[in-house]
């Protein structure tokens, strides 16, 4: 701690004594006690507090609203958060134009609440929109059922500014959705899970909100009559909004199918889909069947929770893997999994037999082309990798880092191949 | 300091015979070109007003090829710029001094099609269009549609990540190309991304999409694909003058809708167009071209909203495209805009800025106000929808000191874009075209950071190393072993 009280000191002259102070218990990560937190009031603070610390070789983690802060390996080291708690602000609201300039602390809901005021909003349905922020929403590239329609954090995303380790504030994209000047970073840092730079804020281009929305649900007897529901309706011309299947160890697996139209857009749709689905009978359920995905962290039981990419034709045989080794492992497993291929899965049970199957079931999903991610580990797993195999491209993404955080001041340890 | 490539070359010199002979071997004879007459055709690419003749063009008929010419210019230090079809309007393929031109024209396969997960593999030489064709009658489509997409390749989509006018509902290249295979500036193989999203690690893709060749070759890539919609109806309206076709185009946007496109022409590139292509246009000061697609019952009732705001506009005339003859035919024209504008000068020069829609009022008056100045005639198109301005600036290059003023007035066209918040390029790139405009658009801490990027990717800067930036940046790192180049062995140039 020596070396902590030595670059107290620098830290306070860089930024003011009053945005920095001890870390509490409560603010350990992964089981790392951090020393201090700073909460920098502008983008030029962090930026200072960022290079002092890089320069002092303090190990940094960013943190927003700190709802993902387990997520990816636990970090070498972890000495001061940097918080963007006070980088709070929707900087403009340019309604006529659909984009909006946002801090990094804002959290999604009152971004969302600002947008509401003119009838728009982020197409992004993410975890804990109520704490989750802009950064951390960026930095772990976190999506739900509306990307079908809207894509992914990366095709919303026009323009960045980035606190570097070194103290530089860089940006680029800009505030037009169309433009291609410059290398496109704010793609570089979404999903880079603050290991390039700290994001202080972003340009998003932003959409309506619908007319009229209508949700549907249905069942299937099995996986296999289920993957066919869901190649008719993808292989058809509803224009749904969004599309994901609630499946698990108990019950059949249910999909629910979002409609975002004009009334008359959405009456004729729905018969559509009952033609397409003609023995298949389909219920209104709640609106809240979209937040099915969150409720994977409800419960208190040790589980791990997955984030699995497989390709859209291959859901029904993932939930079969799935129930295979869940089976024989005596696991419980719950899964929400979209339309793209992506989902989340939550396997609950003895932690020895947690590791296991999850390595099982990488081995599938990687012999397939996909990827399996671990979100939440109970304690007892910390030894699993949390990203499997980054591929041949690993050496360019180490070299990359080693450009714009050479001394590896930002969440060491915590992302691909040691990253 | 490294040693540029332009001292080891001295210009106008020809390809050592070794080095010829080397790259012969890998591409064999068909494969490369090396004579004055053959390398003429390389000199440029859709922007005309540069020109640099290559010391070779190689063909290579595939990736391992591709890594056997890059591992030589690696060795020697030559640098090389990567061409598809040629047809980008920035520069991006213009050779580079005392380099070589890899073209990707031969590399023209579809390799896999899979409709029941929306996704094909193709080389990239593929032509944009083919790949529609190829997934047509499963109904789907390639959506990134740039003007060009009968004759350009999805190499270069990727590298320029090309937009179009669907790309306001559909979004550009970079939203469709899920994973490239590429060679690297030292030869070496690395794929990013994947046939299923959201691999693991830094978005590689999303980086090199846009990046203007200047990180690399893609050889492959993995696209997705888009259902058909069950319709597609088009509206033209005709206005008295661009501000009141601006105006429906910002009630239409604020009433909630997300057309497939938005487009505008002014009366000038009517007047071309319809010389050109006859697409039946209204003679009108401003014309508006608004596509809805979706199911049936939506697109209707929405198209039902648009003609009312046109109307509320004062469009006095509205027309809707009903048959799939009159909707290309409408198309043709816009898509012809530029090419006609040879039917209404004899040169012209056309610009690719983007603003907020918001701000077109302004910079349309801008944009008279220094037409009138300079006596230069600016004909306007507009992927209106997104900002996306392409002003055509005519002249005449046989009257002294037109073509000067002519670049002159494009390039002001350029910053009032970005005094309006804008970008100097919507979907055409930097290229050589807009360097100078960079430090206008960037801070010198921007465009430092993005050269870092780009020193993880080719440390030598050999990959289409003039492009782009309008200062170079040295990569910093320890440069290896020294190897002298062949040249400077064989005396021709020397180390200074």
């Amino acid at each position: 701690m020596l070396k902590i009280s030595a670059i107290e000191e620098k830290l306070r002259a860089a930024a003011g004594s009053q945005i920095l102070r001890p870390a509490t218990a409560s603010e350990s990560v992964c089981g790392m006690q951090p020393q201090f937190v700073a909460e920098p009031e502008n983008e030029e603070q962090l930026a200072s507090v960022m290079a002092c610390a890089n320069e002092a070789g303090v190990a940094v983690i960013p943190r927003g609203g700190g709802t993902k802060l387990d997520w990816g390996n636990p970090p070498k080291k972890a000495e001061l958060i940097l918080s963007t708690a006070r980088l709070n602000q929707v900087l403009e609201h340019a309604w006529a134009d659909l984009t909006v300039t946002v801090q990094a602390g804002c959290t999604v809901q009152a971004l969302q609440n600002t947008l509401a005021q003119h009838g728009q909003r982020l197409a992004c349905d993410c975890l804990w929109p109520e704490r989750s922020t802009i950064g951390g929403l960026l930095s772990t590239n976190d999506s739900g059922a509306l990307r079908l329609r809207f894509g992914a954090l990366r095709d919303l995303i026009i323009g960045i500014t980035l606190a570097l380790p070194d103290g530089t504030l860089a940006s680029s994209g800009g505030k037009v959705v169309k433009n291609v000047a410059g290398y496109d970073l704010p793609k570089l840092a979404t999903g880079a899970l603050g290991t390039l730079g700290v994001v202080t804020r972003a340009v998003f281009r932003i959409h309506p909100v619908p007319h009229t929305a209508k949700t549907l649900s249905f069942s299937a007897q099995n996986f296999h009559a289920m993957q066919q529901h869901i190649h008719s309706i993808q292989d058809s011309k509803l224009a749904h909004t969004a599309l994901q299947i609630r499946c698990g160890s108990e019950g059949q697996p249910t999909a629910d199918i979002l409609f975002e139209a004009t009334e008359a857009g959405i009456q004729a749709q729905e018969s559509r889909l009952r033609t397409l689905l003609p023995s298949t009978r389909t219920e209104n359920p709640d609106e809240s069947v979209w937040k099915a995905r969150q409720e994977l962290w409800s419960s208190a039981d040790a589980a791990v929770i997955l984030k699995i990419s497989v390709l859209p034709a291959g859901i029904a045989k993932l939930a079969g893997d799935l129930s295979q080794i869940a089976d024989s492992q005596k696991l419980q497993w719950q899964m929400v999994v979209q339309a793209t291929g992506i989902g989340t899965l939550r396997l609950a049970g003895d932690a020895d037999r947690l590791s296991a199957s999850v390595e099982q079931l990488r081995a599938k999903v990687e012999g397939g082309s996909g990827s399996l991610v671990i979100l939440h580990r109970p304690n007892g797993l910390a030894s699993l990798d949390s990203w499997g195999n980054p591929g041949d491209a690993l050496p360019l993404m180490l070299a990359v880092k080693q450009q714009l955080d050479p001394r590896s001041t930002l969440n060491p340890g915590r992302f691909v191949g040691g990253i | 300091m490294a040693v540029s490539a332009a001292m080891l070359f001295p210009a106008g010199d020809t390809m050592n015979r070794d080095l010829l002979q080397q790259f012969r071997a890998i591409v064999g004879e068909r494969g490369l070109l090396s004579s004055p007459e053959e390398l003429h055709t390389y000199e440029c690419d859709g922007l005309t007003n540069f020109r640099v003749m290559p010391l070779a063009v190689l063909l290579p008929a595939n990736t391992e090829q591709v890594q056997g010419i890059v591992r030589i210019c690696h060795r020697e230090r030559i640098p090389f710029v990567a061409r598809g079809s040629g047809t980008g309007l920035s520069g991006g393929a213009l050779p580079v001094e005392n380099g070589i031109v890899i073209s990707l024209a031969r590399m023209n396969r579809i390799l896999e099609v899979e409709l029941a997960n929306a996704r094909v593999v193709v080389e990239a030489g593929v032509i944009n269009l083919e790949v529609t064709s190829r997934v047509q009658p499963g109904e789907y489509f390639y959506a990134p549609d740039p003007s060009s997409q009968s004759v350009c390749s999805i190499g270069g989509n990727v590298a320029e990540n090309s937009g179009g006018a669907h790309c306001l509902k559909y979004g550009f290249t970079t939203t469709h190309v899920l994973g490239l295979e590429v060679v690297l500036p030292d030869g070496s193989l690395a794929h990013f991304g994947g046939k299923t999203l959201d691999s693991p690690g830094y978005d590689l893709a999303g980086v090199f999409v846009g990046s203007e060749g200047t990180l690399g070759i893609a050889t492959k890539a993995i696209l997705r694909i888009v259902k058909r919609p069950e319709c597609i109806r088009t509206l033209l309206a005709a206005f008295a003058d661009t501000n009141e076709a601006g105006a429906a185009v910002s009630d239409v946007i604020a009433a909630g809708m997300l057309p497939a496109a938005i487009e505008m022409m002014d009366n000038l590139a009517i007047q071309a167009a319809e010389a050109a292509v006859h697409a039946n246009y209204p003679d009108c000061g401003a014309l508006l071209l608004v596509e809805l697609d979706g199911p049936i019952a939506e697109v209707e009732a929405l198209m039902q909203s648009v003609a009312t705001i046109c109307e509320k506009n004062a469009a006095w005339e509205i027309r809707v495209a009903q048959t799939d003859a009159e909707r290309s035919l409408v198309w043709k024209g816009r898509k012809a805009a530029f090419a006609a504008m040879g039917r209404i000068s004899p040169n012209y020069i056309v610009q690719d800025g983007v603003i907020p829609r918001t701000a077109l009022p302004q910079v349309m008056s801008e944009i008279t106000r220094l037409s009138g100045e300079t006596g230069l005639r600016v004909a306007n198109v507009f992927h209106a929808g997104d900002g996306n301005l392409h002003p055509l600036v005519l002249y005449d290059r046989h009257v002294a000191g037109q073509e000067e003023a002519a670049e002159a007035l494009s390039y002001r066209i350029l910053e009032l874009c970005l005094a309006a918040g804008g970008s100097i390029t919507g979907e055409h790139g930097v290229g050589e075209d807009k360097k100078r405009m960079m430090s206008q658009m960037f801070s010198e801490p921007d465009l430092t950071t993005m050269q870092r990027v780009r020193c993880a990717f080719d440390p030598l800067q050999l990959s289409n190393p003039t492009k782009i930036f309008p200062t170079p940046r040295m990569c910093g790192e320890k440069p290896g072993e020294y190897v002298p180049h062949p040249l400077e062995s064989a005396g021709i140039a020397e180390r200074f």
